[in-house]
């Protein structure tokens, strides 16, 4: 840090002074900031490391470092092997439903008119209603005998599927819920992105014999929305990743483990079965998973974004 | 322009109208579709907490009850379960966040953006940081502290994860950072204290990302259920997601009408809220981002 006096010897004083208070008031503001991060943040996380190696469970009285055994035990168990597996197949299946789903929606939305904002309303209701309150909600639209949509598939002449306790199907059910969670959140953003595209540009295309939907769409507007959709895909990734609401009140990762999730098994491990150390070596993988994924994300779409 | 034709112009009138309103046909049909699916649900819960049993269990799919049953389903609902007390809850720790989160982080936000201290780079790094981490990462050691301090089960417990928005002092600094700076200078030669200047000028300029925070917070925390389920078991300080799964568990998921008329009663605070100030709520939701 260097300090740059004036060179008057007079003015001095006076502007080190001014300074000094500086710097006092920028210490005294940032402190309850700076408090609170350590507290809620900083410390807990230097604390999950130590139990991150030692065999302490909740309420016991000692414990046993085990080095990197929880790690090592977690990386072999079946259970969180599978619960990473039924996590990344729901984060593949929300993130493309999501993203898609809301680009679609946003470009035939976009300048409708007077429709647009009761579609805007519309999509995004589920955005601000309660998942949990919902979820319950879902659960009878999906139930096999008194559920309207198994009403519709019988009147069409199927039989009726047990989306949720059937182990093939739960999971990608509750995926096709987060996808209408999350779809009105990203229609908003991409419609924001839209809205920046200048008009001129399209009517350049109209001249040039660009004039087909599909061919302006590719031409401008996809290329143009590739900030807004690098941003889109890695919010609505972290979001698939942190499904915890809907398994918890649906399935609770049933049936037979088809819907355990990693947050999940970490709920669990850490405060159900109270195996806190091994609970803190899953919650490093969950949190190398989720940063993992949005670098790699990060990485491979800027290469392909021009700004 | 040159006078060669458009390929528009070689379509025909007619022809050029068919294809504009099978277009349309054809845009405002996945839209409807769209909408219906994420209404369905929202329809449902409403005619299913004003049915009778015997209709619910009939299977038929029907829009509007033969029986009108909600004055039934409601009332058991609200003597099965304490559900204003849930979105009672629901509003004390709403507010109580945020309120600590606004007095935290628009001062440390102004001192980012505007102050030279030392240490402010390391803050911001260090800020930049916590954004990354998910508030399940630090909840095993905040959940110990806690049991140890004996404060399970309190309303501050269930607030205290949220009291720092780093993501609040990250958009607040970039607000700060546009203010012009010989506004504040005038201040200070007016003799005002950095706190005034802070709370009386820059605030009050900073209106609408307080505003879109606001929204995004009282949204956030109305409905998370994680941090709830684990410090919270008594029902009575329940919020309305937690709430709503205590009902659900002890109806057994067997008495659907009033399971429905307990969902409508604690997602209508948010939706109502959002249906009046709806430009407010999405611009909140988004310009915040990160869910």
């Amino acid at each position: 840090m260097t300090l740059v006096l004036p060179s008057p010897a007079r003015v001095a004083p006076a502007a080190g002074r001014r300074l000094l208070l500086e710097r006092f008031t920028g210490l005294g503001f940032a402190l309850p900031a700076l408090a609170l991060l350590v507290l809620t943040i900083l410390a807990p996380l230097a604390v999950l490391v130590v139990l991150s190696a030692t065999n302490y469970e909740f309420g016991a009285v000692d414990m046993d470092w085990v080095g990197l055994g929880n790690f090592q035990k977690a990386l072999a168990d079946p259970i969180i092997r599978r619960s990473l597996l039924n996590t990344l197949i729901y984060v593949a299946i929300v993130v493309p439903g999501g993203v898609l789903g809301g680009l679609l929606i946003a470009v035939l939305v976009h300048r409708r008119g007077k429709m647009r904002s009761v579609y805007e309303v519309i999509y995004f209701l589920p955005v601000t209603s309660t998942l949990i309150a919902m979820a319950t909600v879902w659960q009878f639209l999906l139930h096999p005998s008194l559920g309207p949509i198994n009403g519709l598939i019988k009147w069409l002449g199927f039989a009726p599927v047990a989306f949720l306790s059937e182990p093939t199907t739960a999971l990608a059910t509750l995926a096709v819920i987060g996808v209408w969670q999350i779809l009105g959140f990203n229609m908003i953003l991409f419609l924001a992105g839209l809205t920046a595209i200048p008009r001129d540009l399209y009517e350049a295309a109209d001249i040039d014999g660009c004039s087909g939907g599909i061919d302006r769409f590719l031409t401008i507007t996809w290329p143009l929305l590739g900030p807004t959709t690098m941003f889109v895909v890695i919010t609505t990734m972290i979001t698939a990743f942190k499904i915890f609401d809907t398994v918890a009140v649906m399935t609770r990762g049933g049936p037979v483990g088809s819907t355990e999730v990693l947050l999940y098994n970490i709920y669990l491990e850490g405060f159900q079965y109270f195996h806190t150390g091994y609970a803190a070596a899953l919650t490093f993988i969950f949190l190398a998973v989720i940063l993992l994924f949005s670098a790699a994300q990060t990485f491979s779409l800027d290469k392909k974004v021009h700004y | 322009m040159s006078g060669a034709p458009l390929p528009a112009q070689a379509v025909t009138p007619a022809h050029s109208v068919l294809r504009r309103f099978v277009s349309m046909a054809l845009v405002h049909g996945v839209l409807v579709a769209g909408a219906i699916f994420m209404l369905a649900p929202f329809v449902w819960m409403l005619v299913t907490s004003i049915k009778p049993p015997a209709e619910i269990f009939s299977g038929e799919i029907a829009l509007w009850p033969k029986r009108f049953y909600g004055v039934e389903n409601y009332s058991l609902a609200m003597e099965k379960a304490p559900l204003l007390r849930f979105a009672l809850n629901g509003v004390i720790i709403c507010v109580g966040i945020l309120a600590v989160q606004l007095l935290v982080a628009i001062p440390c936000a102004y001192a980012l953006a505007k102050l030279r201290f030392p240490g402010r780079n390391l803050l911001f790094v260090l800020i930049l940081l916590g954004l990354c981490i998910p508030v399940q990462v630090p909840a095993m050691p905040l959940y110990i502290a806690l049991a140890h301090l004996g404060v399970l089960n309190t309303y501050f417990s269930m607030m205290v994860p949220f009291f720092l928005s780093v993501f609040a002092i990250f958009l607040f600094r970039q607000f700060f950072r546009s203010f012009p700076d010989d506004i504040i200078n005038a201040a200070r030669l007016d003799g005002m204290s950095e706190f005034e200047i802070v709370w009386r000028i820059v605030t009050p300029s900073a209106w609408p990302a307080i505003a879109a925070f606001s929204v995004f917070s009282a949204v956030a925390h109305w409905n998370d259920l994680y941090w709830p389920l684990i410090v919270i078991s008594d029902a009575k300080l329940a919020p309305p997601p937690l709430g709503m799964m205590f009902f659900a568990d002890a109806e057994s998921g067997s008495n659907y009408g009033a399971l429905t008329a307990a969902a409508t009663i604690l997602t209508a605070p948010l939706v109502i809220a959002f249906l009046i100030a709806r430009r407010r709520f999405i611009d909140g939701i988004t310009m915040t981002g990160v869910k």
